[in-house]
């Protein structure tokens, strides 16, 4: 029972130990079995990515027409199930058009770096212990810094387009993208601060307690930003029907249209494992094998995404910015300083890690209320204001009249 | 030919050709695209180097914020849509001679430097290193707070220019 237990368990561990001992046995040397060992799991991931993506349309439109009183796609196979495969054919058929005067290498390569771009990330996700494309040292980082690559990929198709729609959508979409990178990075900064380490592997090892429960701040701020910069709702403003069409992609169809889609779709799962490893532990967890874990974590994730799409309208893009750069950057700076200083003094005085913890939890706690109650008074103020001198304005209105 | 020697080469062949499609490239958006691959050759560059840090960072600053910049300052400059005739204009010949008495001064320096073969290997913790050696009063921690005063004073200035006018 417990041989059994333990090879469902460590099941990719195995695996990869298997594969490596059979390409050696052929005798490849050490080296091309790096690379193939490399290209395989390459290929894994990136098929991750695109079946992920298949399951995700379809669970995102049952998940949304249930929100919404309806039945979602019911015709393809037994509940629908089979609608994917059917998207999927129909995009292959569709003419492929480019419009006239677009700049033809840039309007075509720019589906492929966002979709690549959207792919990346997936190496530094690990799946359970040992089960990781690559344990880079500097993980999180790594993340970053491809996910910005994305932005290029966002301008080339609304400059290639030669749209003005496209390009607005540009606009918006890297303004928006550039603005909720930094309070994503501020809340992976307190992470990485706290795990004292860049690798994914070492955040999720570091995590005794989900950091869910030690920095609620940085989770929030983390998640808020990852909705938003993956553009949808209720951050789409940057492909809002009503104003620009589709944004950025309006020109696309077929197979660069699916591509780009894909984008979008892989990098809210890349959002949602990376919230599953930064603050909710990974795949660590009790009795279910560790992959598992990770795919019900990330689950969690992906459900609250689909869960603010279907409950929320879109916002303005005042509002956007508003709540960028006046709430949530501040907010994270104060609680990057404070979890910086508190951490210190706890570690100082020696407390033990659930003191350490506790202590933790409380001063996020209190900057979360203190966070939320700030602007909810200012603005019950403003609007206070407003209506005192609405009805001064009335009040004197009806004086003239009377008169 | 080990395969690092073969990835060097591509990367180094990247960098290279894309910058050189930078300078040559008539259309601005272009040049500044082929900007991009060559500071992504560079980024592959620092890997090879083991230098993972410094690569992640020159992804992050340079092509998802310089070069960003930069492309948003192309599309909002008047009429790059148009031809914008011949790259080269009547002080090509100067510029000329000046790159070239350059490269003769920059080639024995570069020709006489005896390059190490064999660096020592990168230790597991150079990040953390790294990280130590920004605060570490007897390193680099006076650069970098100035630098950070620097950048700080940069986005005041920034503010108080872009302010309106009360």
């Amino acid at each position: 029972m417990g041989q059994i237990y333990d090879f469902i368990y460590n099941l990719l561990p195995y695996l990869g130990m298997w594969l490596y001992g059979f390409l050696r046995s052929l005798g490849l040397s050490e080296e091309a079995v790096f690379l193939v060992v490399g290209l395989i799991k390459a290929f894994l991931l990136a098929n991750f990515g695109l079946i992920g993506f298949a399951i995700l349309t379809y669970v995102e439109r049952k998940i949304v027409a249930r929100f919404q009183d309806r039945l979602g796609p019911n015709v393809a196979g037994p509940y629908g199930i089979l609608q994917p495969v059917a998207d999927g054919i129909k995009l292959l058929t569709k003419e492929d058009t480019m419009p006239a005067g677009a700049d033809r290498w840039v309007y075509n390569l720019a589906p492929l770096i966002i979709a690549t771009c959207a792919l990346a990330p997936l190496v530094v996700i690990p799946f359970g212990p040992g089960a990781i494309g690559a344990d880079l040292s500097i993980g999180v980082l790594y993340v970053l810094a491809v996910g910005s690559g994305a932005l290029v990929g966002v301008l080339m198709a609304g400059w290639g387009s030669n749209n003005k729609y496209a390009l607005l959508g540009a606009f918006r979409a890297v303004a928006q993208l550039i603005s909720y990178e930094i309070p994503a990075v501020l809340s992976v900064v307190v992470v990485v601060m706290i795990a004292g380490t860049m690798s994914t592997v070492g955040i999720v090892q570091a995590q005794d307690v989900p950091y869910l429960f030690v920095l609620p701040v940085a989770a929030l701020a983390f998640l808020l930003s990852g909705v938003a910069e993956v553009g949808r709702t209720p951050f789409d403003l940057l492909e809002a029907e009503s104003e620009i069409v589709a944004g950025f992609h309006i020109e696309y169809s077929g197979m660069k249209f699916a591509l780009v889609f894909l984008g979008e779709f892989v990098h809210a799962l890349v959002v949602s494992a990376l919230f599953a490893v930064l603050f909710l532990g990974g795949w660590r967890g009790p009795w279910l094998p560790p992959y598992l874990w990770m795919l019900i974590k990330m689950s969690v994730g992906i459900f609250l995404f689909f869960w603010l799409r279907a409950t929320l309208p879109r916002i303005r893009i005042d509002q956007m910015l508003n709540l960028n750069w006046k709430f949530l950057t501040p907010l994270m700076i104060l609680n990057l300083i404070g979890v910086a200083l508190i951490d210190k003094g706890l570690r100082a005085a020696g407390v033990s890690s659930g003191m350490w913890a506790a202590g933790l939890l409380l001063f996020n706690m209190a900057m979360l209320i203190g966070a939320l109650a700030l602007p909810g008074y200012l603005g019950r103020r403003a609007r206070m204001a407003a209506l005192a001198a609405e009805a001064e304005a009335e009040a004197v209105e009806a004086a003239v009249a009377a008169h | 030919m080990t395969l690092i020697q073969a990835v060097f080469i591509m990367f180094a062949a990247l960098t290279l050709g894309a910058g050189l499609m930078t300078v040559l490239s008539r259309h601005l958006f272009h040049a500044v695209l082929y900007l991009i691959l060559s500071l992504v050759g560079v980024a592959g560059l620092f890997i090879l180097l083991e230098a993972e840090f410094l690569a992640g960072v020159q992804v992050l600053i340079y092509i998802g914020a310089i070069s960003i910049l930069i492309i948003f300052a192309v599309m909002l400059t008047r009429g790059m849509a148009r031809n914008p005739g011949p790259p080269l204009n009547n002080q090509s010949l100067a510029a000329a001679v000046i790159a070239g008495l350059f490269f003769v001064l920059l080639a024995p320096v570069l020709a006489g430097f005896p390059w190490p073969t064999a660096a020592p290997g990168v230790p597991a913790d150079a990040i953390e290193a790294l990280g130590r050696s920004l605060v570490d009063p007897n390193q680099f921690a006076l650069p970098f707070e100035l630098a950070s005063v620097m950048i700080l004073a940069a986005l005041i200035g920034a503010i108080f220019i872009a302010r309106e006018k009360r």
